[in-house]
């Protein structure tokens, strides 16, 4: 394949890089001033790089000699991504107007780790995959402690650095012991060396195995998977309400796509090596998600162990290993993402009416009386993480037990079910304070109706609407999973 | 069949639920009014279009909207008249709340609007998916309802309710992707006739044991029932008691029953079992209860176990017994909350000790009160007398041991409610409050009467009832009938006089 075809092929990631760089140009001699503007610019970027997937780039299959996957799977993953992307660069500037401090650096910065991203989804080989990560991760670190002044935040890059270059050592030690033990670093080539090994000797060597242990953790901690996931409540609480919302969607995707594909295309012949860490990891993350959420005063902190009780349930589909399990992760993480979203961008609504944001779970109390309209999304938003029909998060949770239903692992399912009602009674309690309890403090009235727009968006997806979508999600969460099998 | 009038059923307090959030209070009690008011003609019309002994599911309507499962709508007769029950309890619900409810009248009517076509949905819907996702939906109305607006302890009673009954729900879950893995379809009526592995059946058996025990509710799954009745206002109790417990009943006879006959009848013990106890542990403990609403929640509890001790019966008798009590009670113990509601509004307490001497001030309550407590005990010519008989009756056929149990429980119930309304209604008023009360007025008259004119109809004249439901209850035994358990009464034909000796010796034999 000549270079220039493999060029088309990344076609997203030409356009956000070069776009990136063309932006941070005119960030450096245009100045802050310009930071709305640079954001507009990277929302237009975002959704030209999402247009180019319906070219080449969307299922043209192997590039760069096998390093480089365009496939439907990675323009799933991407177009999510990019939309997520998006939105946290929509919600961004009222955000720090008021806390201080829009700066054009922040969609540049979102620009990158979204093309970071885009390679770690489409990497089909272990090394394209970990400067994709790196990329990612680098730029998120800087993201986490974007409000420099504030001590929180700096805290949570801090910790986000340290524990990140932890799980990305893990990784790497990991891919250089596969490397060892295959003599390779292409996906397809570990999969037939794998192959090979359990065909004279009935299983992976003892070398591979630690190898696929350690990959593993390391992607389990960038999904914050437990028992990898000490990072995200912290880093969640302590980083900007905007960086939070965009840590918990589009890198969340990422790293689960990525996982996905590690597992299905370079260790899809040693299913059963890897099944056990996985099952292990969903079910210790919906519990542990589910148990240390309920002490929780904070709501972002809340909103972190839902998103790790979140990820555990997704794992479920992974866990099933067919593609019917895959599709039903993917479609977990589309949904996820709206919900997710949505619950962030209510989090932007709080604040007193001095403008300084607040995050107690206690001061949303009587919200239903003050706000209506505010509390009706979030409690649609909070059911919907809960998997209570008839909203769209059941969904997701009924496709990822379906997959594991259809393999026979249905004793699984059932203690896996039964987690998730651990996982309600928190949601439950956000809708208690803002139905039940006597009103609190008022928050400040919002003016954004960029902001109202996109959580009435999100609250229609996840609304029983979003039933209407199934057809579609399923189509293309079933093409997507079959281009890895 | 012309228009699709079961997704009107369910789309129109839909459409009004939502206007509601957007009117003031009174616009809002009239648009409930209004909406469901519609819906009850529209439930009249569904009954006398309905045709006797014609197709086995009328009204149906299928259209592939979801891919993986579909809006598929159809009834048979037991889901009719589940349906004319729920529409026919509804405006008197709103009623109920009309001066009741104070604050937060709108999103209160929205709730109970959506409450309403959700309880249509779950009787009407004829996919399995469908049908769990309307089961499960009506958590989150009635969570809200008895959180907002239920008494002192409505917090604690709200997540008791909703967390009890979604745990109980989500293993059906998982049970049904089972079944529509293995048979390939979601459709209830193919799933009916489909035959699951004898080994299988008893695990998905008890999956919805799980969910249909919790929501009917079975002893000892009950605790959730007396804090969520107590606590819930008038309407929620009598929408809970009326047409949620229905659910659970509804579940057995569609699910359980034809779906897992084998187990069912090798599990018959268990529910039996149960029953029993709850038969005479929650009447016992109804007899101590100082509070009223919390001796209806357990009444509610001792008669759901009739419905139980109906259904695994497995004869003609037992099941139509049981659809009847699940009728009759639902009207019964809904006017019996009506009635303590009525009292409530006026003194604000539920305990019965500062009540007495009603029937002096309150001649036309007495009345009415005295009816329903008679239909609860099961008089002849009331609704509950049919249903309990019968089921009776088709206890007795299966087993003499729980007939007999069964039986005491009428006797119990009896005493429970006949004391109730004594300390209630005769003696002086022990309170001056009491004795201050006025009568009925003109809005709690219409509330009751309709109700009482029903419990009467039913009690005479019960065929109505029984007639819709007659092919559907024989279509169940058919599938019931490879598996039906013996009966420990082992009648046989007596043998005339002149028999040989080894004949009488044979006969003797089979008595044992």
């Amino acid at each position: 394949m000549s270079i220039t075809a493999s060029l088309t092929l990344t076609m997203p990631e030409l356009i956000l890089s070069i776009g990136a760089m063309f932006l941070l140009m005119v960030a450096a001699f245009g100045g802050d001033g310009l930071a709305r503007a640079i954001g507009w610019g990277a929302v237009a970027l975002f959704g030209a790089a999402g247009f180019s997937l319906l070219g080449p780039a969307g299922s043209g299959g192997p590039g760069f000699d096998g390093l480089y996957i365009a496939d439907n799977f990675a323009a799933f993953a991407k177009l999510l991504i990019y939309i997520a992307a998006a939105v946290s660069v929509m919600v961004a500037p009222g955000f720090f107007d008021r806390a201080g401090g829009y700066r054009a650096e922040y969609p540049i910065l979102i620009l990158f780790s979204a093309v970071g991203m885009g390679m770690m989804v489409s990497a089909g080989d272990l090394l394209t995959l970990y400067v994709g990560l790196e990329l990612q991760s680098l730029s998120a670190y800087v993201l986490a402690s974007f409000q420099r002044r504030d001590a929180r935040s700096a805290e949570a890059g801090l910790k986000y650095f340290v524990l990140g270059a932890l799980a990305s050592g893990i990784l790497l030690y990991g891919i250089s012991l596969l490397y060892g033990f295959t003599g390779t670093t292409l996906f397809a080539g570990i999969s037939d060396s794998l192959a090979q090994t359990i065909g004279t000797e009935g299983r992976v060597s003892i070398g591979q195995l630690f190898g696929l242990v350690f990959v593993f953790a390391g992607l389990a901690f960038k999904i914050s998977a437990v028992p990898f996931h000490m990072w995200t409540p912290d880093v969640y609480e302590g980083a900007p309400t905007p960086v939070t919302a965009f840590f918990a969607s589009a890198p969340k995707v990422a790293a689960m796509a990525l996982l996905l594909r590690v597992a299905v295309d370079a260790m899809g012949s040693s299913t059963d090596a890897w099944r056990q860490i996985v099952v292990f990891s969903a079910l210790a993350s919906t519990i542990l998600g589910g148990v240390a959420a309920i002490g929780q005063t904070n709501f972002k902190r809340l909103l972190a162990y839902s998103s790790i009780n979140n990820v555990g349930f997704a794992l479920f589909g992974l866990a099933a290993g067919t593609p019917q399990g895959v599709a039903a992760t993917m479609t977990y993480m589309a949904v996820y993402v709206a919900m997710t979203l949505g619950s962030f961008i209510c989090v932007l609504q709080m604040r007193d009416t001095d403008g300084e944001p607040v995050e107690t779970i206690a001061s949303l109390s009587g919200l239903s009386r003050s706000r209506p309209g505010l509390a009706a999304a979030l409690a649609i938003f909070m059911f919907s993480l809960a998997g209570i029909p008839p909203l769209f998060g059941f969904w997701p949770k009924f496709l990822v037990f379906e997959a594991l239903v259809q393999e026979g692992f249905w004793p699984l399912a059932m203690i896996g079910i039964a987690t998730s009602v651990i996982g309600a009674f928190y949601y439950l309690k956000i809708v208690k304070t803002m139905y039940f309890d006597e009103p609190a403090a008022e928050y400040a009235p919002s003016e954004s109706t960029l902001e109202y727009g996109l959580i009435g968006i999100a609250a229609l997806a996840v609304s029983p609407l979003g039933y209407l979508a199934i057809p579609l999600l399923d189509a293309t969460s079933m093409a997507a999973a079959h281009s890895l099998f | 069949m012309g228009y699709p009038i079961l997704s009107l059923l369910i789309g129109l307090p839909l459409i009004a639920a939502a206007i509601c959030l957007f009117v003031d209070a009174r616009t809002a009690r009239w648009i409930a009014l209004a909406a469901t008011l519609i819906d009850l003609l529209l439930g009249l019309c569904l009954w006398t279009r309905y045709e006797i002994g014609g197709p086995q599911w009328q009204f149906t309507e299928h259209v592939a909207l979801f891919g993986r499962f579909a809006w598929a709508l159809g009834i048979d007769g037991i889901a009719l008249l589940l349906i004319v029950l729920s529409v026919f309890l509804m405006p008197i619900c709103i009623a109920a709340s009309w001066e009741a409810i104070e604050k937060r009248v709108p999103e209160y009517m929205a709730a109970f609007l959506l409450m309403e076509s959700l309880m249509i949905g779950v009787f009407a819907a004829q996919d399995l998916f469908l049908f769990y996702i309307f089961f499960e939906a009506g958590l989150i109305p009635m969570y809200l309802i008895i959180g907002i607006w239920g008494g002192a302890n409505r917090i604690y009673a709200s997540y008791k309710f909703f967390l009890y009954t979604l745990l109980g729900s989500v293993l059906m879950l998982i049970a049904m992707l089972w079944m529509a893995n293995e048979a390939g379809t979601t459709d209830i009526p193919t799933l009916m006739a489909y035959d699951f592995p004898a080994q299988a059946q008893t695990w998905l058996f008890l999956a919805f044991f799980a969910s249909f025990a919790v929501k009917m509710p079975m002893w000892p799954v009950h605790t959730w029932l007396p804090d969520a009745h107590v606590q819930a206002p008038t309407a929620g109790s009598v929408i809970l008691a009326g047409v949620l417990l229905k659910m659970g009943g509804y579940g057995f006879i569609r699910f359980s029953l034809p779906m897992f006959p084998i187990a069912s009848a090798e599990l018959m013990w268990l529910v039996m079992g149960l029953s029993m106890v709850a038969v005479v542990v929650t009447s016992l403990i109804a007899l101590v209860q100082e509070d009223m609403k919390k001796l209806i929640a357990y009444s509610s509890v001792a008669h759901m176990a009739f419905v139980t001790i109906g259904l695994f019966a497995f004869n003609r008798q037992g099941l139509e017994g049981a659809l009847m009590v699940m009728l009759g009670h639902g009207l019964v113990s809904g006017a019996l909350f009506l009635c303590v509601g009525v009292i409530y509004d006026r003194m604000h307490t539920r305990e019965i000790a500062r009540y007495g001497g009603l029937s002096n001030n309150m001649p036309k309550y007495a009345l009415l009160f005295m009816l329903f407590t008679m239909a609860s005990v099961g008089l002849p010519g009331t609704s509950n007398f049919v249903g309990e008989f019968l089921a009776l009756v088709g206890a007795y056929e299966i087993s003499s041991w729980v007939a007999f149990v069964a039986t005491i429980g009428v006797i119990l119930g009896a005493a429970y409610m006949l004391y109730l309304y004594a300390r209630i209604a005769y003696g002086a008023a022990r309170t001056e409050e009491a004795a201050a009360m006025p009568d009925l007025n003109a809005r709690e008259v219409a509330m009751l009467v309709p109700i009482a004119l029903a419990v009467l109809w039913m009690g005479v004249y019960p065929e109505s009832f029984l007639a819709p439901m007659r092919n559907d209850v024989g279509s169940i035994l058919a599938r019931l009938a490879p598996a039906a358990p013996e009966s420990d009464a082992k009648v046989s034909i007596g043998k005339p006089a002149a028999a040989t000796a080894p004949d009488s010796h044979h006969s003797a034999e089979a008595h044992n």
